[in-house]
């Protein structure tokens, strides 16, 4: 087990490497600079400012001082918001996005896990039709329609909860934006959850339990709920790195100021090091998160060992 | 008297005693924390007032700092931290009486030495200042600029701590305009030099306005506070400023129906004729320094050295249904480049700007013929924008309008901001759209776009008469002949077409009820010192 971490460990490496070199010859493709606005700049100006980025330098050259900073552990200067270095920033919408994305995924498997179950358990009744079309509402309603609808409906019709912003120590303001995130991965796992809990409902051990005449709650419980887990862990890996790391759309309805709205206008304003930074944070998150989903496996599946 | 009636009496009293304190108390609490809670547009750039661009950082810095003239709530300029000025007769020297009472928020006074440290700083190119150019009129500053000069050759001078001595490369009538922009404003030099480029940060910041930075969470709100220090005050009566980023105007909607918002950066377009039906009373709309227009590249064909093309298609457009139907939103159709209302300056139009419409378009089709374009010939042109629902629209309706009164094929290109840029400035496109919001109020902030040698001289004008007499007016004294020599240069312009202006941009947002001392005014400046809240 200790020779598999390690070996995962280090193969995140070459993989991060990969990541970065992709995303910086790709952010540097497009057309455009970080300083191109419609007006245009005197020439001495110019210069000065692409010396004071580095940008002066052949793409080689700037590739490898990137590397060498990253080394250091510092994304460099922010190209846009001139006050604030990318790691500030980062820093900043991090734990934002981390508390809005955690508690969607918390929220998400509570709910999605319990309904999913109990579709699996009324098959065909009404109530799995009813669990079952909410989740297909769920997964066909995108965000940017039900977040105003929500928004419309209980911060200004009703005036229970505020229309945005942002104060971890009021939860009115993260209730609508939880759930809004959560909504989707309510119904992706509780599908998830309905198809592996009939599959394991079926299976020989399972039939074997009930002809041991044991109750429901404990063939549930002890022997059905672990396998059914699997294809819901393999989804949670890398769902919930894409959710804390920031939903775009949940973020700009709410006025949120997490890391997704700066991937974005990173990308737009043509910030290099914002782009950059943001993009190997997602990427060490998402390896991060399957390497612990994959640990997950060996203790959930006893056919699984490393 | 009975003691029982008494006792009822002192009872009474007590209690309209503990009425009136409670009164008085929530009265006065309510006058001590007037709160304003403004959206704001695009998350800002920076707070230094030398690197920040675009209305949202500008919008900011107006609270937090003072230049030598500020400016009345109707626009007007007015004394700010120069109680008064003298200007030689050669319109060249400038002389600035500064306030002694000024002070910075952490107490320092606030000095000439100020404003010369921080107008050395901006032109000097190591700053990397996209704004430098504002202070192109001060002497030497072009040459510095370039890296020609050193940033001490300057045209400025502190004679004393408050007397402050300018000197112009040659008369420019809008200067005292020029200094309302929030590049000319003072820096504190100890503060700058100690924090580098974190010193606009909150927890550094030092202004020398009417409000002070306390507060600064990127993409979440910024907060000011009072600045006690500052010399006017005692008139402020809005003692927190909220400023919330808010890019999306329906989001920015909704929080201001919920009561979180009481003063919007703008309006979704979408949702005007719901805004003019629900909240007609809050909706303001004003006139802004502003043209919307497309481009046509006249270094390529087919509009190069083909002029009645160009005024063809601009004369086949309906600007009265762009602004009522498209846009819908208070604009104003637009016959001419430089918007009306502009100081000391007539308003132009094309000649033909009073003709009926079927005579327009008819006049428009034989334009068009003498092209050497038909109905079996038609032209094919490329349309550019930059991604948005408006422009789009427009781009549409301009489309449309062309097809059917020419019968012109046009190929719409979305393209995303920064592409478009890039490809404007290399002239790879044949039209394009473009709007320009002026600087400064005066004509020549218009007229210098399409000079032949300016920057941002898309479409690639270039007429000798024209520039001449925009070389004549930098250099005339006298006021009524500049602007002569500019109405000159405008109808020249226009009648070569280099552009086609569609319509005059108007400030459009909504403001609660109880907000008092807004005004709207042509340059869309508005300080947070001259409002109150009557609630």
């Amino acid at each position: 087990m200790l020779r598999y971490i390690i070996k995962r460990l280090l193969g995140m490496i070459p993989t991060l490497l990969v990541i970065i070199t992709l995303a910086f010859f790709l952010i540097r493709l497009a057309p455009g600079g970080p300083f191109d606005t419609d007006k245009t700049l005197p020439e001495e100006i110019q210069l000065n400012l692409d010396k004071k980025y580095h940008l002066d330098e052949s793409l080689l050259q700037q590739y490898f001082r990137y590397l060498w900073q990253l080394l250091q552990g510092d994304f460099g200067p922010s190209f846009h918001y001139q006050d604030y270095s990318v790691n500030e920033l980062i820093e900043t919408g991090f734990p934002v996005s981390l508390q809005l994305g955690l508690s969607a995924m918390i929220l998400a498997l509570l709910v999605g896990l319990s309904l999913g179950t109990l579709a699996a358990l009324k098959q065909n009744t009404s109530a799995d039709h009813l669990v079952m079309s909410f989740s297909m509402t769920g997964v066909s309603i995108p965000n940017f329609v039900i977040a105003p609808l929500l928004l419309l409906l209980f911060a200004v019709h009703l005036d229970w909860l505020p229309a945005g912003g942002w104060d971890s120590s009021r939860p009115s303001t993260i209730i609508l934006p939880v759930l809004c995130l959560a909504l989707p991965q309510i119904a992706y796992i509780a599908r998830l959850t309905r198809a592996s809990m009939i599959e394991v409902l079926h299976s020989n051990y399972i039939r074997t339990a009930f002809a041991k005449g044991l109750p429901m709650r404990l063939i549930l419980m002890r022997h059905a709920l672990k396998p059914t887990l699997l294809p819901i862990v393999s989804y949670l890996g890398p769902a919930t790195a894409g959710v804390i790391t920031g939903s775009v759309v949940i973020e700009k309805i709410f006025s949120i100021p997490g890391l997704g709205r700066f991937f974005v206008l990173g990308a737009l304003n043509r910030d290099y090091t914002l782009v950059m930074g943001v993009v190997i944070f997602y990427g060490l998150l998402i390896i991060l998160f399957n390497f612990i989903v994959d640990l997950l496996y060996a203790w959930l599946d006893p056919k699984v060992r490393y | 008297m009975n003691i029982q009636l008494v006792q009822q009496k002192f009872t009474i009293c007590i209690l309209f005693l503990i009425t009136l304190l409670w009164v008085g108390m929530t009265f006065s609490a309510a006058a001590a924390e007037q709160i304003l809670r403004k959206g704001n547009g695009p998350e800002p750039q920076s707070l230094d007032p030398h690197q920040s661009q675009g209305v949202s950082a500008s919008n900011i810095l107006r609270d937090l700092y003072e230049g030598l003239i500020s400016e009345a709530p109707n626009g007007e300029l007015i004394p700010g931290v120069a109680k008064r000025w003298q200007i030689d007769e050669s319109g060249t020297h400038y002389t600035f009486y500064l306030r002694e009472q000024a002070k910075w928020s952490n107490g320092d006074p606030v000095t000439a030495h100020d404003f010369v440290y921080s107008w050395r700083r901006i032109v000097n190119p190591q700053t990397g200042s996209a704004y430098a150019q504002t202070l192109a009129p001060i002497l030497n500053a072009n040459a510095i600029i370039q890296g020609e000069k050193d940033p001490t050759t300057l045209g400025v001078q502190a004679l004393d701590d408050f007397t402050l001595a300018v000197k112009l490369q040659g008369p420019t009538p809008y200067f005292l305009g020029l200094l309302t922009h929030s590049t000319t404003y003072p820096l504190h030099a100890v503060t700058v030099k100690k924090y580098g480029n974190k010193f606009a940060r909150a927890e550094h910041s030092v202004s020398n306005g009417a409000y002070q930075l306390t507060e600064w969470v990127v993409q979440s709100h910024i907060i000011l506070k009072r600045n006690s220090r500052y010399w006017g005050d005692a008139k402020t009566r809005i003692h927190t400023v909220y400023y919330y980023p808010i890019e999306d105007q329906s989001t920015e909607l909704k929080r201001y129906r919920a009561g979180e918002i009481d003063l919007t950066y703008g309006i979704p377009l979408n949702q005007y004729k719901w805004i003019k039906k629900h909240l007609a009373k809050e909706f303001h709309v004003a006139p802004y320094l502003g043209t919307y227009y497309y481009g046509f590249n006249l270094t390529k064909p087919p509009f190069k050295d083909n002029k009645k093309l160009r005024q063809a298609l601009t004369m086949a457009i309906d600007r009265e249904i762009i602004a009522e139907k498209v846009t819908g939103g208070g604009e104003i159709p637009a016959y001419g480049w430089v918007p009306p209302r502009v100081l000391n300056y007539q308003a132009q139009t094309f000649a033909w700007h009073k003709m009926d419409k079927t005579t327009r378009l008819a006049e428009a089709r034989k334009l068009y013929h003498q092209a050497g374009y038909s109905k079996t010939n038609p032209l094919v042109v490329e349309v550019r924008y930059n991604t948005s629902e408006n422009h789009k629209k427009i781009a549409l309706a301009i489309s449309s309008m062309w097809k059917k009164a020419l019968g012109v094929r046009v190929k719409l290109l979305n393209e995303e901001w920064k592409v478009f840029l890039a490809n404007r400035k290399q002239k790879l496109t044949q039209a394009f759209r473009s709007g320009w919001i002026a600087d400064y109020n005066d004509a020549f902030s218009f007229a210098e776009l399409l000079y032949s040698q300016h920057g941002i001289n898309d479409t690639g004008y270039n007429n000798s008469d024209y520039d001449s007499l925009l070389k004549q007016s930098a250099i005339e004294k006298d006021p009524n002949k500049r602007r002569q020599l500019l109405e000159q240069a405008e109808q020249t312009m226009l009648a070569d077409y280099p552009m086609m202006p569609v319509y005059f941009y108007v400030t459009k947002r909504l403001i609660k009820p109880y907000v008092r001392g807004y005004q709207g005014n042509i340059m869309d400046h508005h300080y947070t010192k001259n409002m109150h809240l009557a609630k």
